[in-house]
């Protein structure tokens, strides 16, 4: 059962650019060897965060997109509570969330295909109404 | 013209009835401004055809939030039911990762 994941994460502002890509790679392999796929990997870069999280005003987003069962992401979340420069991180469930917009698109690009005389009366009369 | 003066009477009857539903933006409310109760409200995600409310889009979000970073009642922006609930569910996730303040000021 493979389900998608994105987990996001704040890193403290004060790690330096290797730093940051070294720990960003000790990550992703705590992941894959917790038998995640990690899909994507995408640095956001410094933002000032809405409030103060452990005493930083500014953070450095990363977010990762996996797939995965839900054991290997709750090792995940494990390690990245005991890393020290990660300050937050929430894990979002998102292969639900996909699967409605996938039905939705579908729906809409079959509406899209029927014949457009059907549509046309249907347009013209609330058009007469008003 | 006679047709016209029926059309007009036969109007105002349901009016009244309607009005104690569509309470928020009448008259008795808001006090002066507001002709009729506003009904013109539409749901930007219907409109516009924006399927994904991403907790990421803070620029998005930012639209149904308030100055104090309290979340907007959907009577004021007019955001249907379903949508309004994705909203939120969003902007609470948003919170949490600090791309959007609890209280802000």
């Amino acid at each position: 059962m493979q389900r998608s994941y994105e987990v996001m994460f704040i890193v403290r502002p004060d790690l330096v650019e290797e730093e940051l890509d070294k720990l960003v790679g000790t990550l992703q392999s705590h992941a894959t060897t917790a038998g995640a796929t990690v899909k994507n990997v995408e640095k956001m870069g410094k933002r000032r965060l809405a409030y103060d999280v452990k005493k930083f005003q500014d953070g450095q987003y990363v977010l990762f997109t996996l797939a995965s069962d839900g054991k290997s992401v709750h090792e995940l979340e494990r390690r990245l509570r005991v890393a020290e420069p990660v300050i937050k991180f929430i894990t979002v469930r998102t292969d639900e969330e996909q699967q409605r917009l996938d039905k939705v698109k579908k729906l809409r690009a079959a509406k899209a295909k029927r014949p457009a005389p059907e549509s046309a009366p249907e347009s013209e009369s609330p058009a007469v109404n008003a | 013209m006679a047709d016209e003066a029926t059309q007009e009477v036969s109007t105002p009857a349901p009016r009244p009835q309607g009005r104690p539903e569509r309470g928020p933006g009448g008259p008795p409310r808001e006090g002066g401004g507001r002709k009729f109760f506003r009904r013109k409200k539409v749901c930007k995600f219907c409109v516009e055809k924006i399927d994904d409310i991403n907790y990421k889009d803070v620029r998005l979000l930012g639209q149904f939030v308030a100055e104090r970073g309290k979340i907007v009642p959907r009577r004021l922006t007019g955001v249907c039911t379903p949508h309004q609930r994705r909203l939120t569910a969003a902007i609470k996730r948003a919170r949490n990762i600090a791309l959007l303040p609890f209280a802000a000021r």
